[in-house]
């Protein structure tokens, strides 16, 4: 360790180079490998084929959620190449001795939900996953970050990957969210102004009042979607906020093991003075229920707001006019009271308790919208548990909802949870592309609120109006 | 898996002047339920390339006889979104060997280097270059010469160098991966980890 200033994201990223290669990139030790059944099943059988074992099978935790339904887990799984993926989860983690929450597990659920209510994600780790939405687990101060399969094997043999160290960006909020501004609308709104790619080749620190203030959970919509504005990850430094979070959780350190932890995880902050290539300054006030417009999740506006006339030229106006062509929307087109026939609450973005509360604030006392179909997937069963155990699935019961099981579901609807073509839909994930939530899906991404109030409107609804 | 070795590469190229192309466009989801590496070029692009009924959409540049090559040329950020290395499968399978963008997402860039797909990126100005001399005619060819890190456009004689780094660039010309490297360090890396708090 240098003694000269430095961002919490080289305290953790100094703290794992087992080696740096001169003009390339830095070997990385990895703390914590989360694997899937969609991303792994080529690095097992790679690994297989070099004749290569893995090194540390404790470090690797395996759930099912990309692919799985969310009615009937109990049956056998309908779709047979669902069905193959599953099963090959279950073999490579038992013939390697990598512990496995298959479906119909109470642990199961989706990875980036499960890993910190097991108390899995822990401050200054570094995590990673075949999984871009890997960046959640930043709530924690650790860099995790998404990974493809040919690194998942890298993990798997030798408990490290090889990256260059990206750049370093700060993105300060500072001031009061205003009513009906949540964690997800802060951080849309953050993409909007930065765009899909504004922080690519950068590690993100989130940083002033706004995350200071935040829930765990709100802190891991927020660095869940570092990904959609390009950058590596988003980290937020560990405070008694996360401690508590952590504290007393199955896998967290106990007793002296605790008092230890904790003494580190308290050094991991930015030090006064240490240099960002790039910085940010939002002001929370201007911040306001978001809603998106276009194919991307850069594209988003005020849910008051008009959508923008584009000032680009050349291939930047043809994507442009590609997009709106795809959502059915123009230039200067309001969002309010647009026609929402699908709602969808649930991914790793916005399936924690947190947002199954602010969901049934908007329904309780109303009605479903007849003609919306709605969709509410728990991010995991301890979630699911939470939501009966809180009162919230009666809440949806008598405002016409069904609850559903644990899984990815239609945030990239590889399941049966698929949003028809030309429909629009409201949508709590993460992203907006063509496609992304079934061919020809239309994606308005937002908040729990957002998509609460059009859950019951039938149309884009500020939330703020149906808010005591 | 090791890949084959990459030094020049002179080749027609496909263009495709669209931004923010992400990877659910190169390999939509409902078609990563594969449990090995095979056969993701059929599904390349597939909701761009095929209407629902399976019938190619004529106006897509992949359904267009006139353009073909080793060589995709994307608008810029091409690749964002999920970290689905099957989108770089896609891409080998179809048969391209690298993919020229004045801008790439991060992890694509990533995946496509560790199977051998080189991503070679270009000044805005010069990937306008690129695009206008494919639509002058489809088969001027782009020459990629890894071992000195250019790549020219040859009916012009235009050309720009471009980034990578020793590393990456020497794994790419010999064959070899990370794995191969991260193998023959392990006695390192086993003490590392006797060291770390977690």
């Amino acid at each position: 360790m240098s003694s000269q200033p430095a961002t919490l994201f080289d305290k953790v990223w100094d703290a794992h180079v087992v080696r740096k290669i001169t003009d390339g990139p830095d070997v990385l030790f990895i703390d914590r490998h989360f694997i899937h059944e969609v991303t792994s099943p080529v690095a097992f059988l790679s690994l297989e084929r070099r004749g290569l074992q893995v090194m540390f099978p404790y470090k690797t935790f395996a759930t099912a959620d990309h692919n799985t339904p969310t009615i009937n887990q109990h049956l056998p799984v309908q779709d047979p190449l669902s069905a193959i993926q599953l099963k090959a989860l279950e073999t490579n983690s038992g013939k390697y001795g990598i512990s496995h929450w298959g479906l119909g597990n109470p642990k199961n659920g989706i990875v980036h939900v499960v890993g910190p209510e097991n108390g899995i994600t822990q401050p200054g780790m570094t995590i990673v996953c075949g999984d871009s939405h890997t960046s959640t687990h930043g709530a924690f101060g650790a860099i995790a970050f998404g990974i493809g399969t040919s690194e998942v094997e890298m993990v798997l043999s030798s408990q490290c990957i090889m990256q260059p160290k990206p750049k370093k960006m700060r993105i300060n909020v500072n001031g009061e969210l205003g009513k009906g501004v949540t964690p997800k609308d802060v951080v849309l709104y953050i993409i909007s102004k930065l765009t899909a790619a504004g922080a690519t080749g950068y590690f993100v620190e989130f940083a002033g009042d706004v995350f200071a203030n935040m829930s765990m959970e709100g802190r891991m919509t927020v660095c869940n979607m570092s990904i959609e504005m390009g950058a590596r990850g988003g980290m937020i430094a560990p405070d008694e906020t996360t401690f508590a979070y952590i504290k007393g959780k199955d896998r967290a350190p106990k007793e002296e093991a605790w008092d230890k932890a904790l003494a580190y995880w308290k050094t991991l902050k930015t030090d006064d003075g240490a240099g960002f290539d790039k910085e940010y300054h939002f002001n929370a006030a201007d911040i306001e229920p978001m809603i998106t417009f276009g194919t991307n999740p850069g594209m988003g506006i005020g849910i008051s707001k008009r959508i923008p006339v584009t000032q680009e030229l050349g291939s930047g106006r043809s994507s442009y006019e590609k997009s709106l062509n795809y959502m059915g929307f123009q230039e200067d087109d309001g969002m309010l009271g647009k026609k929402v026939d699908y709602v969808f609450i649930g991914s790793c973005t916005n399936g924690r308790i947190e947002d199954f509360r602010a969901f049934a604030s908007i329904i309780k006392g109303r009605k479903k919208a007849d003609h919306v179909t709605a969709w509410i997937v728990p991010g995991s069963h301890v979630v699911e548990r939470q939501i009966k155990e809180e009162g919230i699935l009666d809440i949806m019961q008598k405002a016409g909802f069904e609850l559903r099981q644990p899984g990815c579901s239609a945030c990239l609807a590889m399941n049966d949870d698929k949003i028809p073509a030309g429909k629009y839909a409201v949508s709590t994930s993460n992203r907006n592309f063509e496609g992304r939530q079934g061919p020809g899906a239309r994606t308005m991404l937002a908040s729990p609120l957002v998509a609460a109030a059009a859950a019951v409107t039938g149309v884009v609804t500020d939330p703020r109006e149906l808010m005591n | 898996m090791s890949y084959d070795k990459f030094t020049i590469l002179k080749s027609t190229a496909v263009p495709m002047p669209i931004e923010n192309v992400d990877t659910d466009q190169i390999i939509p989801a409902r078609f990563l339920k594969a449990t090995e590496r095979k056969g993701f070029g059929d599904n390349l692009f597939r909701d761009w390339r095929y209407n629902s009924d399976n019938t190619p959409k004529k106006d897509f540049v992949l359904n267009n006889p006139l353009y073909s090559g080793k060589i995709l040329v994307g608008g810029k950020n091409f690749g964002s979104g999920s970290s689905r290395e099957h989108a770089a499968w896609a891409i080998y399978d179809y048969g391209f060997r690298c993919v020229v963008s004045s801008f790439f997402a991060d992890i694509f860039k990533n995946n496509a280097i560790n199977i051998g797909i080189l991503p070679v990126q270009v000044s805005e100005t010069f990937l306008d270059k690129i695009f206008t001399a494919i639509e002058a005619n489809p088969r001027n060819e782009i020459e990629i010469n890894l071992p000195d890190q250019t790549i020219a456009i040859l009916s012009t004689g235009e050309s720009e160098s471009f980034e990578i780094n020793g590393y990456k660039k020497h794994n790419l010309v010999n064959g070899y991966d990370d794995i191969d490297y991260l193998q023959a360090m392990k006695g390192e890396i086993q003490s590392f980890a006797s060291a770390s708090v977690y």
